[in-house]
């Protein structure tokens, strides 16, 4: 396939698409209803093309993607899974698809009802009591749940309190959204042993901070895909010091019926519907990012929150404690159809065989795996594991990216490179329970061909991908002279 | 109904290849003090077609635009969207693929988030754009946290104009990261450039206005631009009626330093206002301050040297640069940016400037007719462009009332944002309304006036 050229360089001057409603009402001229001088003085210089040049030019570039639907996508911590057609379908229902936020909830029953039963179904599964839907994805939950904490530590004269614990496996979004908090970021060693936090370490900072610990963030089963079984002890000595747990719900798909993070002692959790009730990625969102809490820190949710009486459903207005508003309107509704979609078709028993299956795969693919790849922490692990490329690269210079890369080759996406950051070389894999045993077969198959390119003709491994429409990009060009946007002129090189 | 492909006995056989004989062994790792013994308490599975029949109810007690005349705006707007639009954006290489961290195989969605970015600096004419935030509200924040840099102190001044949800978002951060707000009233349905004038001071981070503003008035921001720039001061507009960018003077050509907003209603379904698509653009030299993934056009390493699209300047964000990152977002709104970009293809350099158009015309017939009734008055004079308030001479109440038996959706009541204006309505007339649909509503509120 050759290079597909830019929607502005195709076209030609007074070429259109799309047919505009007619102007069927008087008219007046513009400088008699706006100042001249706040007019628009050229037109935007947009494409102009016809409906089939578009059809084509967006046809190809979705042809130049690859999504679940094309294949294998064992992206750790990412949860890639199919996404069901059926709630896409329900989402465009012109009931759901077609109201506006603010029309009176007299009009819009049926949307609030909605609301109203995935908030409890989703405090359910996480073992929580309230359930806020407004964030718009993992990191937005994050911080929100990071203000919630903030909120309540100051209402009870503890504003001082300035530290949030977090594991050297967290997400990125757990210190940046810290940061945005006003928090400073400690971090928690791993144990090398367990995989899980470092007891001892922990001990250190909180005998050292105890006064000063507003929060720890915890991924349970964490990044490198392992259940950390002094979770209830961390949140006894941890709350031992008046400290709140958070839940990242990212992992969430290992739990599902199994356990609940409000068993384990966490006082917020966020949920990433995107993964763990698979609304689908859309390319790098929408997401949306429930906050489940505490009694105790129901006070301070955002607003408003549904709520039921006899004559229907209602906004109750936050309380006088709430931190205010995170986003706009209530929530990527949208988002929160297909989950809650996707909850009545599993019901709990069908959620549990998610979570169970999801593991199941994981192991499985791990332990066909080992013969020819390092599995950084061996142990039996959750939904998703972490093989490092250290002796690959120590041995043949294969890196964890060139794996990666090939793997494209055979029609697969690639597991996540280089995370999490303790272990060298990560390739961390996650293949979740949507996938047959033959696409496991397949997958273990091919990898099992790349380690054995490697040793025997490592430079096919290191200059792939070779059958993908474009090869490896500069990368150090992009970041060195940015070219963001299309200027005319700009030249493209075709293949 | 499960999406779960593998039978009981495949996964049994699986099992056995490990050694275990049950699921339950690889749950041992779970400690028995934190595992749930009993199901989750929840409504047992539906078949799809049930799950159908029940959805399809639960929505059709919504009432919906495609049925019911709306003139309600206020930051969420009904938008005539091609069909073409979703037919496209809805292709599954695109719904169902992730961030796109391996170019490779993502150059589709890289090249159409490229596409955006060009698409949102020729609308607003400012020289750089990022790849979407979560909403119009939050990309506002993410503009202010921007203009007070690292740290996050300082002071803002913010125009009562601007959408008083956003507005809220606005006081939450502040709690959060421990900046101060200043608003600054209106007066006539602008900003008081005199009261602006009064509390823009040396440690002012960012001057914020709205264009057009919540009352749907268009500010005057060439008066407004010197005061903004007073000092280190930046100049940050928010735009929450993108349409109005098709015959308004686009922030670039004021002098703002950063405009933001939402720019859902360019091709995606309105869907009870979000999944929305915040949007910013800025002057090239925000560049590396920028929150958000940016696509960049490079070349080939090696091979033909092609031309192709990848993540760029990734040392700003969080998966790299953690507590340091200029902003904790990773998940964004790329579909959506998709949507976008493809409904802005298809109206093209035409087509947009006679969508601005059209709202304008259209809500300014409105206005003629409403205006002309006795008792319904204009609250402001100012200029407008799709959205205008209307003083009511009867009670809300009973108006709700009559819209609710004649099926309008009326406009927003701004006494629950307004203290003062409880009397007051905000009406949006976009391109979606035909002059029958506004000579009914005029119909309509003659009756209730009678």
């Amino acid at each position: 396939m050759t290079v597909e050229s830019l929607i502005f360089e195709k076209g030609a001057p007074g070429r259109r698409a799309a047919t505009m409603p007619s102007m069927d009402v008087p008219t007046e001229s513009l400088e008699s209803m706006i100042p001249s001088d706040l007019l628009r003085e050229e037109p935007a210089p947009l494409p102009e093309v016809s409906e089939i040049e578009v059809v084509r030019h967006y046809t190809h570039l979705s042809q130049r993607n690859f999504g679940v639907d094309t294949g294998f996508y064992p992206l750790g911590s990412c949860t890639m899974k199919y996404n069901p057609k059926l709630n896409e379908d329900m989402a465009a229902l012109p009931g759901f698809a077609h109201i506006h936020p603010l029309q009176p909830a007299s009009t819009a029953q049926g949307a609030i009802q909605l609301i109203y039963e995935l908030e409890r179904y989703l405090a359910e599964i996480a073992g929580m009591t309230r359930v806020t839907l407004q964030p718009s994805a993992g990191a937005h939950g994050e911080l929100t749940g990071l203000m919630l904490i903030k909120a309540y530590h100051q209402s009870r004269g503890e504003g001082h309190r300035n530290l949030v614990l977090i594991p050297d496996n967290a997400h990125g979004t757990n210190p940046a959204s810290a940061t945005l908090a006003d928090y400073k970021a400690v971090e928690i060693k791993t144990d090398p042993a367990t995989g899980g936090i470092d007891m001892d370490h922990l001990k250190t900072v909180l005998d050292a901070h105890a006064s000063n610990v507003a929060a720890i963030m915890l991924t349970n089963p964490n990044t490198l895909g392992l259940f950390d079984a002094n979770v209830a002890e961390v949140a006894r000595r941890i709350h031992e010091v008046g400290g709140q747990l958070y839940y990242d719900g990212a992992n969430a798909n290992a739990v599902l019926g199994i356990t609940r993070p409000g068993d384990m002692g966490f006082d917020v959790v966020h949920f990433n519907l995107h993964k763990t009730c698979s609304t689908p990625h859309g390319g790098g969102g929408p997401g949306a990012g429930p906050i489940g809490v505490k009694e105790h820190l129901v006070p301070f949710l955002p607003g408003p929150l549904p709520a039921k009486s006899e004559q229907g459903y209602y906004w109750e207005d936050a309380g006088p404690q709430s931190i205010g508003k995170v986003r706009a309107n209530v929530g990527n509704f949208g988002v929160l159809v297909r989950a809650y979609t996707y909850i009545r078709t599993h019901g709990p028993d069908g959620l549990r065989h998610v979570s169970e299956s999801a593991i199941l795969n994981a192991n499985y693919l791990k332990h066909e795996l080992s013969s020819d790849y390092e599995i950084a922490y061996p142990q039996t692990c959750q939904h998703e594991f972490v093989v490092t490329a250290e002796p690959q690269k120590e041995k043949y210079g294969v890196t964890a990216l060139d794996i990666a890369k090939r793997l494209l080759d055979f029609g697969m996406y690639a597991p996540t490179t280089y995370f999490p950051l303790i272990v060298h070389e990560a390739l961390m894999i996650e293949p979740t329970e949507t996938e047959t045993r033959e696409t496991l077969d397949y997958f273990v198959s091919v990898m099992h061909q790349i380690a054995e390119e490697a040793r025997t003709n490592p430079e096919i491994v290191q200059t792939a991908p070779h059958t993908t429409v474009i090869g490896r990009l500069d990368q150090a060009l992009a970041a060195r002279k940015p070219n963001l946007s299309w200027t005319p002129g700009q030249e493209v090189t075709h293949g | 109904m499960s999406y779960v492909p593998n039978t009981d006995e495949e996964q049994q056989a699986m099992l056995e290849s490990l050694g275990l004989s049950s699921i339950e062994d690889l749950l041992e790792p779970v400690p028995e003090d934190v595992r749930l013994r009993r199901p989750l308490d929840l409504p047992p599975a539906l078949p799809e077609p049930d799950l159908k029949r029940l959805l399809s109810r639960m929505a059709a007690k919504n009432k919906n635009l495609d049925t019911t005349v709306s003139f309600l705006g206020a930051g969420t707007y009904d938008r005539a969207i091609p069909s073409v639009v979703p037919h496209l954006q809805r292709r599954s290489e695109f719904v169902t693929s992730y961030t796109p961290y391996q170019p490779e195989v993502s150059q589709g969605m890289l090249q159409a988030i490229y596409e955006f970015q060009t698409m949102v600096c020729q609308v607003t004419g400012l020289d750089i754009a990022n790849a979407s935030l979560y909403d119009g509200s939050t990309a506002l924040v993410e503009a202010v946290l921007m203009a007070l840099g690292p740290g996050g102190r300082g002071e803002i001044v913010v125009s009562m104009g601007v959408d008083p949800q956003y507005r809220q978002v606005l006081h939450t951060y502040a709690f959060a990261r421990g900046f101060s707000i200043k608003e600054v009233p209106v007066q006539n349905g602008v900003t008081s450039l005199e009261a602006l004038d009064g509390v823009v001071g040396s440690s002012t981070a960012a001057v914020v206005i709205q264009q057009p503003n919540f009352f749907g008035c268009v500010e005057d921001v060439r008066a407004i631009e010197p005061i903004a720039h007073r000092g280190k001061t930046l100049f940050v507009t928010a735009i929450t009626e993108p349409a109005s960018l098709g015959i308004l003077a686009p922030p670039g050509t004021y002098g703002a330093d950063i405009a933001v907003g939402e720019m859902m209603s360019f091709g995606n379904t309105m869907s009870f206002g979000a999944p929305a698509l915040g949007f910013m653009a800025a002057k090239q030299k925000f560049m590396r301050l920028m929150p958000g993934r940016l696509v960049g056009q490079t070349i080939e390493e090696g091979g033909k040297k092609q031309t192709g699209y990848v993540l760029t300047l990734q040392t700003r964000e969080q998966h790299i640069r953690r507590e340091r990152a200029t902003s904790n977002i990773c998940t964004n709104q790329s579909l959506l940016a998709v949507g976008a970009t493809i409904f802005l293809a298809v109206l093209g350099k035409q087509g947009f400037r006679e969508l601005g158009e059209l709202c304008l015309q259209k809500a300014h017939y409105a206005f003629r007719q409403i205006t002309a009734i006795p008792g319904f008055e204009a609250a402001f004079s100012s200029p407008f462009f799709d959205e205008f308030v209307i003083k009511l001479p009867v009670p809300l109440n009973k108006l709700q009332q009559r819209f609710e038996q004649a099926d309008i959706i009326g406009g927003y009541p701004l006494g629950q944002s307004y203290p003062g204006m409880d009397n007051c309505m905000l009406f949006c007339v976009t391109e979606t309304r035909t002059k029958e649909d506004i000579d009914y509503l005029v119909s309509v509120l003659k009756e209730v006036q009678a």
